[in-house]
């Protein structure tokens, strides 16, 4: 097993009502991951939903392609689009 | 390796434009007084720690002010993501000094809660003729707008609070430099 630190920013963060974790998985890839947390609950299948633009971060790195592999220990972010500026 | 020629700061506290100005002076004020040599615009200097001198070819100096808009609002909360958001700013601001071979540039970013009218980002981009400040600063606004990890919340008049959606004209501004077809 893994073991991931998860971070959540802005509505994400509120829609799950959870600003960061640790989670266990055996997921190869971000995808993966994203499956893994949608699976846990229908709060985490609708606040993760790619559909819905979340974006995600793999050691503080903006990620577009979710097939990358997942390293063990890693941190991951899921957020909404950015609006700073 | 850092470059000496990129500047970032994300804060609480309120930022002076003017000020920011005046660090891009005293570069140039400071290479004037030591005679110092040519500065090449790479920006890549091995083992250098302090701010690398403009010099005396810095012919432009271009900045842009960022502020809360005031309409509706009683105020902004601006949320980020702390470990990334330097770290993001800088890669786009050495993107940028690269790219146009700027002299210096700076960003400030605040963070927390702000009001109606104040200040919240700050580029100033410096070079030896105004295309390359302008289009500097232009960029590294563009690329900050769709990439740097920030996310601000209202809070209405009514007292009700929504998060701002992001919007497709900044993701359309930020593509153009990557065609070729910004203006």
């Amino acid at each position: 097993m893994k073991q991931i630190h998860i971070k959540y920013f802005a509505s994400v963060r509120e829609a799950l009502d959870c600003e960061a974790e640790d989670f266990s998985t055996d997921a190869a890839t971000l995808a993966d991951l994203r499956h893994a947390l949608r699976a846990q609950s229908a709060r985490y299948f609708e606040a993760l939903d790619p559909a819905k633009a979340v974006r995600v971060a793999l050691a503080q790195s903006l990620v577009h392609d979710e097939t990358i592999a997942l390293p063990d220990g890693a941190e991951v972010a899921f957020f909404p689009p950015v609006t700073g500026g | 390796m850092t470059n000496s020629r990129v500047f970032i700061f994300v804060q609480k506290e309120d930022f002076s434009l003017q000020d920011e100005f005046e660090q891009i002076k005293a570069m140039q004020a400071q290479a004037q007084l030591e005679g110092a040599p040519h500065a090449d615009t790479k920006g890549q200097i091995k083992g250098q720690d302090k701010p690398m001198p403009i010099g005396s070819e810095c012919g432009a100096v271009v900045s842009f002010t960022g502020l809360v808009r005031g309409q509706g609002i009683r105020s902004l909360e601006l949320e980020h993501y702390p470990a990334m958001t330097e770290r993001c700013l800088t890669d786009i601001a050495a993107t940028a000094q690269a790219r146009f071979g700027l002299l210096a540039i700076r960003i400030v970013h605040r963070v927390g809660l702000l009001l109606p009218g104040e200040n919240i980002v700050c580029v100033v981009a410096a070079a030896p003729h105004r295309q390359a400040a302008f289009d500097g600063a232009n960029f590294a606004m563009d690329y900050l707008k769709t990439q740097a990890p920030f996310w601000k919340k209202e809070t209405r008049l009514d007292g009700s609070a929504h998060w701002v959606s992001a919007r497709d004209c900044d993701e359309q501004a930020q593509q153009r430099w990557q065609t070729g077809a910004a203006a």
